[in-house]
């Protein structure tokens, strides 16, 4: 017999279902607006943080809703701690994908200062990581929340390499300060997304197990 | 077993058995209640958790056909051996039931004393601190301190029951059983209970029967979980109710059967 609380559950999984898809499209527009030169591109991204913001809300009434009338206890319990954090991390990625839109939209009023090759690559891993990390929570997919965890050092590690790049770049030429700090901080803001990325599949992990694995916690 | 667990151990049960008759209602239960925590059974009707409680102060084998096996060991000597007089056990763990029970033909005072009056205590000067101090225990003396003379089937449903709770406290006993004992009160007055639970087992073992799940998250240190005559897990309050160990555990308190 299905309970009130598994209808209830259920909806507010719709809801962040809905919320995670503007989050990844907004990512992706944002990326590529940067990476084609398609400035236009960065309207949808503003766009679609209203939802977000709308979905954020939503769902945080929800989670309230639900511990007021149905007290969940354990996994339940567990379920909704995970989803209110999990809320609020996509809440942020929706942010920062309005941020790389901000520096975006700066770094195109110039010319370009490079061919982007490092920061396509870093920009795919994270939009794999969102991915990966919303449909383990979708599916309970404990496997896959870990594989996220992983990736995010690959993204570091494309971070770090971005970074020495155009600080090479700025000490040869002062001309390309300003763009090349506009994409260090757009591979800031990428590094973020992944961050909180690993933040969603640390709280899968705690939902799905009870194990709390942050900060190298067991 | 290291004298340290005897220290922290107020009671403990070891392959507890109960009959009612030919039929096995626990199934050997082996339990540890530390000393001044409370201890919160859950559990389906019929899982045999009341049956545990009545046991542990030697109520149940005065059920027509009940007997218990086992042992019952309370600050380490076993409450079952042949020469325990029950009566003597009852005054050492006392009880409070679903519904209050005040005496009905006593005042409030008398309630309270009765258990000192029925071992022979007459002298005021003895009766009256403990009175005072049993109501005061129970959270019910500023309510009461003005008509201790008024019978106390008086009092409302909430204030008898903090009565019983005043009536079992005053011979001192350093384990209190309750079996539900807020099933039958408003909130408010559960709420009252459930407050004055949390200071009482500063200095009484608390082990309490409750069917409400949100009350054993809220005020117990330690939670077992029984079904059909065995306990299933029991461990530290926070734990059972985040992470259970075992599914049939995370089943029942998530509503999923009982």
């Amino acid at each position: 017999m299905e309970r009130q609380i598994d209808v209830e559950i259920r909806e507010l999984k719709d809801l962040i279902l809905a919320m995670g898809c503007c989050v990844e499209k907004s990512i992706e527009e944002a990326t590529q607006a940067l990476i084609l030169r398609e400035p236009d591109r960065f309207k949808k991204v503003y766009e679609l943080e209203k939802t977000i913001n709308e979905h954020h809300i939503l769902v945080d009434e929800a989670c309230v809703r639900i511990l007021a009338r149905q007290s969940p206890l354990a996994a339940d319990l567990r379920w909704i701690v995970a989803t209110i954090k999990i809320n609020t991390d996509l809440e942020r990625m929706g942010d920062q994908a309005v941020n790389i839109s901000h520096n975006g939209e700066r770094y195109l009023t110039e010319p370009a200062l490079k061919p982007l090759i490092d920061l396509p690559r870093m920009a795919s891993e994270v939009r794999q990581m969102v991915r990966s990390c919303l449909d383990a929570f979708v599916r309970k997919d404990l496997a896959l929340a870990e594989q996220v965890l992983q990736q995010d050092d690959v993204v570091d590690q494309l971070k770090n390499e971005i970074l020495d790049e155009l600080k090479a770049f700025m000490a040869r030429d002062p001309q390309s300060i300003s763009r090349a700090l506009n994409l260090i901080l757009i591979a800031r803001n990428l590094e973020r997304l992944g961050d909180h990325a690993t933040n969603i599949a640390e709280d899968v992990i705690y939902a799905l197990t009870g194990k709390d694995i942050r900060h190298g916690h067991s | 077993m290291g004298v340290e667990m005897l220290n922290s151990v107020e009671l403990e049960t070891l392959g507890l058995q109960a009959y009612f008759g030919q039929v096995r209602a626990l199934h050997g239960v082996s339990l540890q209640v530390p000393r001044h925590e409370l201890t919160a059974l859950i559990g389906p009707s019929g899982c045999g958790k009341s049956t545990f409680i009545r046991c542990l102060n030697r109520l149940h084998e005065e059920s027509p056909g009940a007997r218990a096996e086992g042992k019952v060991l309370l600050e380490g000597r076993d409450i079952y051996a042949p020469t325990v007089d029950p009566v003597l056990i009852r005054r050492r763990i006392g009880m409070v039931f679903q519904r209050p029970n005040p005496f009905p033909a006593m005042t409030i005072y008398e309630n309270v004393a009765s258990g000192l009056i029925l071992a022979g205590v007459r002298d005021r000067r003895v009766l009256d601190p403990v009175v005072e101090r049993s109501l005061k225990q129970a959270a019910l003396w500023d309510e009461v301190k003005d008509q201790l003379k008024k019978p106390g089937t008086r009092l409302s449903g909430g204030q008898q029951q903090r009565l019983c709770i005043a009536r079992a406290l005053a011979v001192d006993p350093p384990v209190l059983l309750m079996d539900e004992p807020t099933s039958a009160l408003d909130p408010i007055s559960t709420a009252r209970i459930e407050e004055l639970l949390v200071d009482l087992k500063k200095a009484v073992t608390v082990v309490m029967v409750t069917h409400n799940m949100q009350q054993a998250a809220r005020v117990s240190d330690r939670t077992a979980f029984f079904l059909l005559g065995e306990m299933v897990e029991s461990g530290r309050t926070d734990a059972i109710f985040t992470n259970p160990a075992d599914s049939r555990t995370e089943q029942y308190i998530t509503g999923r059967f009982g």
